[in-house]
């Protein structure tokens, strides 16, 4: 994207990873039978495994490995045979057991890689460092009465994978794609529901600066709570430009952890919040190494849906599709099988902009997602068809459009009820026409000077036949009554 | 493998455990005594043995996903100093 900062002394480059935490989608936890629903009652959902109580044992969720290995697989990386959970020891109330249960030197999935759909319909390749599962710890609540934190456990134990990526990304906004692709991922494999709101989806970034054409990597730091894409740019941009403030004053970055303050619009430091962790990682006794074996990895790989990349291809391939409309297209599953439904049997160029244009402004006006559409398939469809046909005019089909989705009243039940088919009765729009140019002698003269005063004309015989009348024939009808035929 | 004050008090605060400054420095003569003893191992010579990850005989155990357990807040709350609804009350951490 060819972003850079202009700092006092030159110019800067910015190198950026992403580490994200996705909560699998299961039933139960990752090591104990608890539920995992998002909103129940506090610390109703909470097993003794998950209160750290004496003596109990984790016994591994085969789902939540399913999920994480369908991941990797979703994002061509490669899937470790053998990975081992280890204990990453910190004290904190919202993690009871006093340790962590994550993956370490040998996690589940290992190097693959994103591509990111750039503004000008071409794409760019993110890697993927590791996947690893490991445990959610509970929630706390800080600020409901002095002096106290409480504490609710529902969370806590629930099956994470944390996504590491390479530091590859160069501009605040190529981290934005990167989220927006790997939630996309995320919810057509149905492993994460991509909730950033609820915190199913979260996000760190690791953000150093470096010269432009230097091949070392400056000092990082770790910006944590960057949690919406609305921020994620954000938190960066102003990451980047406080570390090359330091440099260009002859200061040092210094390796730490910074907190992102959505409502300032800054990064802080979290020293001194946070003790010297030492998280003594070890080989988690309790649990057996999480072996893999081909045949399940291969039933995991035939289950994977069509993915958006490839979707994108097809669009493109299939529907005479721009690049870039084909990627607005596919971001959401939901929204690419409503497109094809559409688009079936008819122009799909057309479906493509209805759909873009219309349907996801109205869904925007209206705050609603594509599941919660007013408006089916069939419909839009039924609206292309009397377009296609003739039967109404492209700017009446704009207010049919408008009434179908708020009503939910079919397409053409509308045209019938509301008289709005397209007049192409030549006898029923000449004496508009011929009134017109009685009226308007001037504007007549003009039009045989400057072709353009026709449009006009089409204009106000259009007004005047409340949008109903062809264009193409008010054009002809127009030009033959100002002689221009 | 040599041990100091300084090492012995970080483990200790590590492990959550407060230790009197004068218990220190005995501590570290017994911890010293326990690390030499179990550093006996390393005169085997393990190069090229692949580290044993677990001694049990099953290869895999896993659950299916199923929700079978929690629903027990009583129970869970029933050690908390302090609660409110139903919430565990702590001490306030961070901001």
């Amino acid at each position: 994207m060819g972003w850079t900062i202009r700092g006092r002394t030159g110019e800067w480059e910015l190198v950026c990873g992403l580490e994200v935490h996705a909560q699998v989608i299961s039933k139960a936890k990752l090591f104990s039978a608890a539920a995992t629903a998002f909103g129940a009652e506090p610390n109703t959902q909470v097993s003794p495994v998950d209160a750290g109580m004496p003596g109990m044992l984790p016994v591994l969720n085969g789902f939540c490995v399913e999920q994480a290995v369908k991941t990797g697989l979703a994002l061509e990386a490669e899937i470790n045979r053998v990975s081992i959970f280890e204990r990453k020891n910190y004290f904190y109330p919202d993690l009871p057991q006093g340790y962590q249960i994550s993956q370490y030197q040998k996690p589940i999935v290992g190097r693959g890689w994103i591509l990111i759909d750039l503004p000008d319909g071409g794409t760019r390749a993110i890697g993927i460092t590791r996947l690893h599962l490991e445990q959610d710890a509970g929630k706390s609540l800080h600020g409901a009465r002095e002096g106290v934190t409480l504490i609710d456990l529902n969370r806590c134990g629930v099956a994470l994978m944390e996504i590491v990526s390479e530091p590859d990304i160069r501009a605040p906004e190529e981290a934005v794609l990167y989220l927006k692709k790997l939630r996309s991922i995320l919810r057509y494999i149905g492993t994460c529901d991509g909730n950033m709101e609820e915190g199913s989806l979260r996000c760190d970034a690791n953000v150093s600066v470096r010269r432009v054409g230097d091949p070392n990597f400056g000092t990082r730091c770790e910006i944590k709570n960057v949690n919406s894409m609305r921020f994620v740019a954000k938190a960066i941009e102003y990451e980047a430009k406080r570390q090359v403030d330091i440099l260009e004053s002859g200061g040092v970055v210094e390796q730490e952890t910074r907190l992102f303050d959505a409502t300032k619009g800054e990064t802080r430091s979290m020293r001194g919040k946070e003790e010297a962790h030492d998280y003594r990682y070890f080989p988690d006794p309790d649990l057996l190494p999480l072996e893999l074996d081909e045949a399940l990895i291969e039933r995991l790989r035939a289950e994977l849906p069509e993915l958006p990349d490839a979707k994108k291809a097809r669009f493109v391939r299939q529907y005479g599709l721009s690049a870039y409309d084909a990627g607005v297209l596919v971001a959401e599953r939901a929204a690419a099988d409503y497109f094809e439904k559409v688009a079936a049997g008819r122009d799909g160029k057309l479906a493509a902009n209805w759909v873009i244009n219309e349907l996801f402004g109205a869904l925007s006006r209206r705050g609603l997602e594509i599941d919660a559409c007013p408006l089916p398939a069939e419909a839009l469809g039924e609206l292309l068809d009397l377009l296609a046909e003739g039967t109404i005019s492209g700017k009446i089909a704009k207010d049919v459009f408008q009434k179908a989705f708020e009503t939910g009243r079919g397409p053409r039940e509308i045209v019938e009820a509301e008289g709005l088919r397209q007049v192409v009765d030549a006898g029923a729009i000449e004496p508009v026409v011929a009134r017109l140019v009685a009226e308007n002698p001037q504007q007549v003269e003009n039009a045989k000077k400057n072709p353009k005063v026709v449009g006009w004309f089409v204009g106000q015989v259009m007004k005047a036949t409340g949008g109903k009348a062809n264009p193409g024939l008010v054009n002809d009808l127009v030009r033959k009554a100002l002689g221009l035929e | 493998m040599s041990l100091d004050r300084a090492t012995v008090a970080r483990v200790a605060d590590l492990a959550r455990i407060a230790v009197p400054e004068e218990q220190l420095e005995p501590l570290v003569g017994e911890l010293a005594k326990i690390l030499a003893w179990v550093e006996q191992l390393a005169e085997v010579d393990t190069g090229g043995v692949e580290p044993l990850r677990s001694v049990h005989p099953i290869r895999r155990a896993w659950r299916a996903d199923e929700v079978a357990d929690g629903n027990c807040r009583e129970a869970i709350l029933a050690n908390a100093p302090e609660r409110e609804n139903g919430f565990f009350v702590v001490p306030r951490v961070v901001e």
